[in-house]
């Protein structure tokens, strides 16, 4: 049974249509994130789901249960806000044990709830301070405490770790991710960080446009993106996308890849492959080798007929990056850190085309 | 003495003749209520009393005649005591209530409500003399306490509703999301979140309605009847009304009593008055 099955939702103030024929299923201890540029949608399917906003169209059911129309207290959902929402006047001890409160449990299991999950969150010295004497980091704690002490069927956060500085975040995200593990809840997680889907998740969704891009497991998203706006939104640095001309004969493909003053670069594939005429290569700069005399190279990578010139190089302590203009596309490849790579020389390059995408220029799909 | 310092006490100076100026009336009015009228007759106006007598306040408090009835400010004033406090209860509760649906409950045509109640701040009091005297009439209010109160309750709510709104709407939207998922509803979200956080902008409303309806005279002379009174209209009797020598004693006594109340609201809660009106937010 999905504990959370949404079917050709729809959303639209008066005439501006917010999110399109959307369709979702998660399992019992899921872990979904939704993540896409900011305005895709993702946060008012995150409260359409909630029950914060009403919906236009299509039905929401939440651990086999149809709440489409069920107000938020009914749906057995617990959340946890991007500004923490912690009510300003009330203890944590009083802001985790609210909904309790309201909810008419009694004090001895309020008690109890309260001291398991202040214990598992580590929060129990802030239990008499006021949201207003706690650090971001602690209220982002207990803003998860009052969350978890409901026991809800599904989680909603939306994006809760957007307003952490950036070491606290990293930090944080393994905490979510142990807490996921350790509880096996399911969770509905908002993000525009990619790299926060990407670690999080065990199911991603990518919308762009309140229109769905893409479902899958962060591998599936990662290799073989859908679309080149996938492809290009998730991973960092983003995947090269270069303009390239096929030609296939006698069982080899090759690929012209246009340059600016010089002689088109060829990538020669053994394998044929059904590709149209004009097409877009998708590769990962990690799938960029270098391709000097005695370099190691994977199996499947292909050198590249000619030398490219590098623009730029980049350390970055573990890697290097090396810059270079493809297809009226700078183009980045990831190199090991000792690599020889020289700024304004030409360098050889290889590609493994097991790992690349091939796109349609015209309407941006997979084609491969 | 650097130009500096010099500039400094130059503001001073200014700023001392300034509020010597402001406070000359009250310094008047003081000191006269504590002097006998034959010291009034022959002293100075700004000269300090010679011998100090609280005659006058007493007289002022229960024995000066407004009109032709002799009992001094006491009975108005306990008018104005009875019609005051649950006019200001009652208005400020309604007007939290507002304020909180236009910040945080959004409705069709809520603009367009709200649009109508600032409205209602700026009539003048004039304009709804007539059309008050018979609603009051009609509801069999008229000439009483309680007629008063409903006059008052009304004409402030449209302020109070104001004040409300305007703090509530800088408390982000979030908090009341998250306390309906904590299956919170319209009322207890108000009295557990949104009330604990209000004392700020309920004084404001507690000063302002309490200081508008005391010192109102307009709607007290107009509506009240012979047994209602409050004590702005007293006060104008009791000085209209003197016969022959006129006791000056008597009436600053009387119109510093009348005016006490109010200053002592202010001396007790303005500084929150002030925080109130220019303090917003909630920062978390």
């Amino acid at each position: 049974m999905p504990i959370l099955e949404i079917e050709h939702l729809q959303k639209s103030y008066g005439e501006t249509h917010i999110l399109h024929d959307i369709n979702i299923s998660i399992e019992e201890g899921d872990f979904l994130v939704l993540v896409g540029p900011s305005g895709c949608g993702k946060s008012t399917l995150l409260n359409c789901i909630a029950g914060l906003e009403p919906i236009s169209g299509g039905d929401v059911s939440i651990a086999g249960r149809n709440v489409t129309g069920v107000s938020p207290k009914d749906r057995d959902i617990a959340m946890v806000f991007q500004s923490y929402a912690l009510y300003p006047t009330m203890t944590v001890a009083k802001n985790i044990t609210f909904g309790m409160k309201v909810r008419g449990v009694d004090k001895a299991t309020q008690d109890a709830k309260l001291a398991e999950v202040s214990r598992q969150l580590q929060i129990e010295q802030l239990l008499h301070r006021k949201p207003g004497q706690l650090s971001g980091g602690q209220r982002q704690r207990v803003a998860m405490g009052r969350a978890l002490v409901r026991d809800p069927a599904l989680f909603l956060f939306d994006e809760p770790l957007s307003n952490l500085d950036a070491k606290l975040r990293v930090s944080m995200r393994t905490e979510i991710k142990k807490l996921h593990q350790d509880l096996n809840a399911s969770i509905v997680y908002v993000t525009h960080d990619q790299i926060e889907a990407m670690t999080l998740a065990t199911k991603i969704v990518v919308m762009k446009g309140g229109v769905i891009q893409q479902i899958g497991t962060p591998a599936e998203i990662y290799n073989r993106p859908a679309n080149m706006f996938v492809a290009d939104f998730m991973g960092s640095p983003a995947m090269n996308l270069i303009p390239a001309r096929v030609r296939v004969d006698a069982g080899t493909t090759r690929i012209e890849i246009e340059r600016k003053d010089e002689a088109p670069l060829v990538i020669t594939d053994p394998v044929a492959r059904d590709l149209p005429a004009e097409i877009v290569l998708g590769v990962r700069p990690e799938d960029i080798h270098e391709a000097t005399e005695g370099a190691h190279l994977p199996g499947n990578a292909q050198r590249a007929d000619r030398d490219v010139l590098i623009d730029i190089v980049e350390p970055a302590g573990a890697d290097t990056f090396a810059v270079t203009q493809l297809g009226g596309k700078p183009v980045t490849a990831r190199l090991r850190a000792e690599s020889p790579v020289q700024a304004r020389r030409p360098f050889p390059l290889a590609f493994d085309l097991s790992k690349v995408s091939y796109f349609s220029p015209k309407d941006g799909q997979r084609l491969n | 003495m650097t130009s500096n310092t010099m500039l400094r006490w130059g503001l001073y100076a200014v700023l001392i003749v300034f509020a010597a100026f402001y406070l000359m009336p009250l310094f008047v009015m003081l000191t006269t209520s504590l002097k006998s009228l034959e010291e009034i007759r022959t002293g100075g106006l700004l000269s300090l009393p010679r011998e100090i007598t609280f005659a006058a306040w007493s007289e002022a408090w229960s024995t000066a005649c407004a009109g032709t009835q002799c009992e001094g400010l006491r009975p108005f004033f306990w008018n104005s005591v009875l019609m005051a406090v649950p006019a200001v209860a009652i208005s400020t509760v309604v007007g939290a209530l507002n304020g909180y649906v236009f910040a945080q409950w959004q409705f069709r045509g809520a603009n367009l409500f709200f649009a109508g109640i600032l409205f209602g701040c700026f009539i003048p009091f004039q304009v709804v003399l007539l059309p008050m005297a018979q609603t009051l009439g009609f509801l069999g209010l008229a000439g009483s306490i309680p007629g008063l109160i409903f006059v008052h309750v009304i004409y402030g709510i449209g302020f109070t509703t104001l004040f409300f709104r305007n703090y509530y709407v800088t408390i982000p939207q979030e908090l009341v999301r998250a306390a309906k998922v904590d299956g919170a509803g319209f009322f207890r979200i108000f009295f557990a979140v949104f009330l604990p956080l209000s004392l700020p902008i309920i004084t404001v409303s507690v000063i302002w309605q309490f200081t508008q309806i005391w010192n109102d005279f307009l709607f007290g002379v107009s509506f009240a009847g012979p047994g209602s009174q409050p004590v702005t209209v007293a006060l104008n009797n009791i000085v209209n009304s003197t016969t022959g020598v006129k006791a000056y004693n008597v009436d600053m006594a009387a119109a510093i009593i009348a005016a006490l109340p109010t200053l002592f609201v202010y001396v007790v809660a303005g500084k929150y008055f002030i925080r109130g009106l220019t303090a917003g937010s909630v920062k978390g």
